[in-house]
């Protein structure tokens, strides 16, 4: 149930989706407590989907509700999952590249392929888009733009 | 272990460091030369805003006096406020922007990566954080730093005059006292000095690649660490701290 709530943002993605619920315990007196793990450290978003679980949660039914912030171990792009990655696409928002965990080279390059068209003759506009996580591109095949969902 | 007062201050220092960038870049949002740069520099103060949320909300746990990250953020006078002298130089033209950030961004993607092994559970936490979204920050303030070095003559001088501007800046990036030597002892952060030859030598390749020579500094500028500011901070505060101190707990 707070795996369903979806993203903000992204609607068409959850919380699983994404891999920011890090587990749902619920304790011998009906106590549910929610983990969640921030995305970027400066997500506007992060509260609004904190209340969202909230009231997810309130309106199945639990009294007592807890939602906790879990900076450990820190969300990475990794953790998003294949459904989700194919829900980026479908919607628009090419997915992460690669994994999160090698360390980039300061002027390495990554290829980026349209999540329109599927050509990889993709240019970088900007590093940053609409939002911290993605970052704006053009491809110079369908020529229209598309973000892409930067690899953290 | 260090004790609760140096690890307060500490924390501040690196909090106050993430909120004046982020004040000084949220200045540039309606104002940049390009749309795609309004949105980057906004997205990078929005990534260091939060980063100096995380550091002031755990600066008011270790001051245990009950203080809020808003009223640590926003009530204090410029003396108590202990950022270094980098991070509030205004910004300029779009080149003195680009050289503050690329001297700032080249110190902090090391310091975070060294702070991922600090003892400290809550700054280990938001190093791990902050070393990823620092390294989209640093790539930007490079490719730019190259772009404008090696682009017209008049981007190449901005640059050059950019860089002379704030080179005296950069020594306080590195400096150490009785607080960063006690915080080193308790295996909590990272020697400043330690972080010198790592930003030498990103520096040095990007001015490479931009065509640009790093400017001589024959004395750098400090005090900021003290909360003794340049001339630029208060007209800052006053920007920074209008709505807090007009309407005093406000609440959004």
């Amino acid at each position: 149930m707070a795996a369903s709530v979806p993203d903000p943002e992204i609607p068409v993605l959850n919380l699983e989706d994404l891999g920011i619920l890090r587990g749902v315990e619920v304790d011998a007196d009906g106590c549910v407590l929610a983990r969640l793990t921030p995305t970027y450290s400066g997500c506007p978003a992060t509260q609004a989907i904190e209340q969202s679980v909230r009231n997810a949660l309130v309106e199945a039914g639990f009294v007592n509700v807890r939602v906790e912030r879990e900076m450990t171990p820190a969300w990475t792009t990794d953790w998003i999952t294949d459904a989700g990655r194919e829900k980026l696409r479908a919607f628009g928002i090419a997915p992460p590249v690669g994994a999160a965990a090698g360390k980039r080279a300061l002027f390495e390059d990554v290829r980026v392929a349209c999540p329109r068209c599927g050509s990889s003759d993709t240019a970088c506009i900007s590093e940053f888009g609409s939002t911290p996580c993605k970052a704006h591109y053009r491809c110079r095949a369908c020529q229209e733009p598309f973000d892409y969902f930067k690899c953290l | 272990m260090a004790d609760p007062k140096t690890l307060f201050t500490y924390v501040l220092r690196l909090a106050d460091d993430h909120l004046i960038n982020a004040q000084r870049l949220g200045e540039w949002c309606g104002h940049a030369p390009t749309l795609e740069e309004d949105l980057s520099l906004a997205n990078i103060g929005l990534d260091l805003l939060g980063q100096a949320r995380a550091l002031y909300t755990y600066a008011g746990e270790v001051e245990s006096e009950g203080r809020t990250e808003d009223e640590l953020a926003f009530l204090r006078p410029e003396r108590e406020y202990l950022n270094v002298l980098l991070v509030e130089q205004p910004n300029g033209d779009f080149a003195h922007t680009i050289a503050r950030q690329l001297f700032y961004a080249t110190y902090m993607l090391p310091f975070w990566e060294a702070m991922r092994a600090s003892r400290d559970e809550t700054l280990a936490a938001i190093a791990a954080k902050a070393a990823k979204e620092v390294t989209y920050h640093l790539r930007h303030a490079s490719e730019w730093t190259i772009r404008l070095g090696d682009g017209t003559d008049e981007s190449r001088q901005r640059m050059i005059t950019a860089l002379d501007d704030l080179v005296s800046y950069t020594g306080e990036l590195f400096e150490t006292d009785n607080v960063t030597d006690a915080i080193v002892d308790a295996s909590i952060g990272c020697d400043p000095a330690m972080l010198r030859e790592a930003w030498d030598a990103t520096i040095a390749e990007v001015l490479a690649r931009a065509k640009l020579e790093m400017p001589s500094a024959p004395w750098m500028q400090a005090g900021g660490r003290g909360g003794r500011h340049t001339e630029h901070f208060g007209h800052l505060l006053s920007e920074l701290q209008y709505m807090q101190r007009t309407y005093p707990d406000m609440v959004w």
